[in-house]
């Protein structure tokens, strides 16, 4: 039994839509490797699906639509390169130009179409994630080709205007070309550079769909979950690879807390405030399982892992108050040493401070109260001015609150501090 | 967003006849491309329900019913967990499945509910053993 359906037509439509969507990422990997041209990629597999939607309502989708869409675009590039073959022979017998090497292109793109489709998908993430590219252009780019979002749809996600997003694309498939990049899969020394750029892009996805600092758009929650998707890939792909483990992990756990995380009003809840019983359980056991894949192949030790591990101590606590703090201070000292930044130095304070008490907390926070790169960084003196307050010092606390409050990025913040700073003088 | 994709039992399955290895090999590459789409979470196979067993309610009383049990149709023999963008999507792999049985077979497709969609039932009281629950789940 089928569902009625009052236009048949809009029905296969819809599903040679979705079919595309499906297999874009591997059709233009493999035409890519096959061309050596994203663009000319790109522009074949947008053939083939007209030629899907044309064929399709007629034929009935194929049993394996994803060959069916290869074969296509494949036959329409042998087509191109026919044609410009038979254009380089006539000039060349009008005496305009040399023959130009059609022949090898052609019987190449032949012995092409024969390779087993193995990892196009795998090739086209570590081409568009190059570090020869800018970060920007990197997540750009694999959005477009490997998430197959329009530029509009990147260009709303990062609330940035729709031409300067297509440019970025432009000029990133331009730099591509120029460099006549090969599209496999690096091996060995080449690996560990390109797998961390693809890492990086990956969570910069997730955190561009799961921060949300403005903005109300559904793409953006979508960002997130194209970014676990990728990760998946890669850990099917790779499972050796213990930091691909470790952001999967990371990811996960930290999108179990989506529907906690932000208040009616659309701002965010702290982590410690959230409603836990909407955490999300199936992703806290499935970023738990990676963890313990990461450090199964040793990997504990990984950035990616040990943030992981630092969500997974907050995922199994049931109350705020059974979070096991010495642990977080431990994995935090861990983490400072791979990952060393002042922000990681903040947090690694703040949970010394939870963890053994206020005095420990300050020690550390005071080399951090100068630093140029947290001057007007509302979270470092909320830190000290918690901890001053626990330490029992309330006036001191009440003036790290007000300055706090000044530097706050939104009114939810700012009103949180205020009122913070006004308990500490009451 | 995520989906069960239950395979329903036939009279094959319920009598516990195993795949032939060019359907357990097929079935092994299709679960291959869900995993390496990033689609598939879990799955599993059912043994047939003459080795499960029926709690039937009504009121205080409970009735355990040994299985097999009638309506073979009705019956699950399988189930995948899939995260796919729509329905349209899961509509789409579930089509690229093999038959999974020698004959005429079925999948369902069913959406998850979401934490979220119980936010209104869960009173505090309720509340407090889930995340007991969870955190014993979690604790390991």
């Amino acid at each position: 039994m089928t569902s009625p359906d009052a236009d048949p037509d809009a029905a296969v439509r819809r599903a040679v839509e979705t079919v595309f969507r499906m297999e874009r990422a591997r059709l233009i990997g493999g035409l890519a490797r096959l061309v050596r041209d994203l663009d000319l990629a790109e522009e074949l597999a947008q053939d083939a699906l007209l030629a899907a939607l044309a064929d399709w309502p007629r034929t009935g989708i194929p049993a394996r639509p994803g060959a069916w869409l290869t074969a296509t675009a494949k036959r329409r590039a042998i087509d191109r390169f026919r044609h410009r073959r038979m254009r380089a022979l006539k000039l060349a017998e009008l005496g305009h130009a040399p023959e130009d090497d059609g022949a090898a292109q052609i019987s190449a793109a032949e012995a092409a179409m024969d390779d087993d489709l193995g990892d196009e998908t795998l090739g086209l993430i570590f081409t568009a994630c190059h570090p020869l590219l800018s970060r920007e252009a990197r997540v750009a780019l694999t959005l477009r080709l490997i998430g197959g979002l329009t530029t509009d749809e990147i260009a709303r996600a990062f609330l940035a205007k729709e031409p300067a997003i297509a440019q970025r694309i432009l000029r990133a498939k331009k730099a591509l070309g120029a460099a006549g990049l090969a599209w496999e899969i690096p091996r060995g020394d080449d690996l560990k550079p390109r797998l961390a750029s693809v890492l990086e892009v990956i969570y910069l996805i997730f955190n561009e769909g799961y921060a949300a600092t403005s903005g109300e758009d559904l793409i953006r929650p979508a960002l997130a979950d194209e970014a676990r998707r990728l990760g998946r890939i890669l850990a099917a792909a790779m499972p050796g690879e213990a930091e691909i483990h470790g952001l999967c992990g990371l990811m996960d756990l930290q999108a179990s807390r989506f529907a906690a995380r932000l208040a009616e009003d659309g701002s965010p809840v702290p982590l410690t405030a959230q409603n836990r019983r909407l955490w999300d359980r199936t992703l806290i056991r499935r970023g738990l399982d990676a963890l313990s894949r990461a450090d199964a192949s040793g990997g504990a030790d990984g950035p990616y892992a040990l943030q992981a591990a630092l969500a997974a101590c907050h995922a199994r606590a049931g109350r705020a108050e059974d979070t096991d703090w010495p642990r977080i201070a431990g994995l935090y000292d861990r983490l400072a040493a791979v990952l060393p930044s002042p922000v990681v130095e903040l947090n690694r304070a703040v949970a010394h401070g939870m963890a053994f008490g206020p005095g420990a907390g300050l020690a550390l926070l005071a080399p951090l109260d100068g630093l140029a790169a947290l001057a007007g960084y509302a979270p470092l003196q909320a830190a000290i001015g918690d901890m001053l307050a626990r330490a029992g010092q309330p006036a001191e606390a009440h003036a790290r609150f007000t300055r706090a409050a000044s530097l706050a990025g939104n009114p939810r913040e700012r009103d949180f501090l205020l009122a913070r700073a006004a308990a500490c003088a009451a | 967003m995520r989906v069960m994709v239950l395979v329903k039992a036939t009279a094959d399955s319920e009598a516990g006849i195993m795949p032939s290895v060019e359907l357990f090999e097929a079935m092994g590459r299709f679960n291959e491309e869900l995993v390496a789409a990033g689609i598939m979470l879990s799955g599993d196979g059912l043994k047939p329900s003459a080795e499960g067993k029926r709690m039937a309610f009504d009121g205080p009383t409970r009735t355990v019913v040994d299985g097999p049990f009638a309506e073979t149709r009705e019956l699950v023999a399988g189930y995948w967990i899939w995260e796919v963008k729509d329905m349209a999507e899961a509509v789409e792999w579930a089509r690229r499945c093999p038959n999974p049985m020698p004959g005429p077979s079925e999948l369902e497709i069913r959406p998850f509910y979401e934490m979220a969609d119980f936010a209104e039932v869960l009173t505090p009281d309720v509340a407090a053993i889930h995340d007991r629950v969870r955190h014993d789940l979690a604790g390991r």
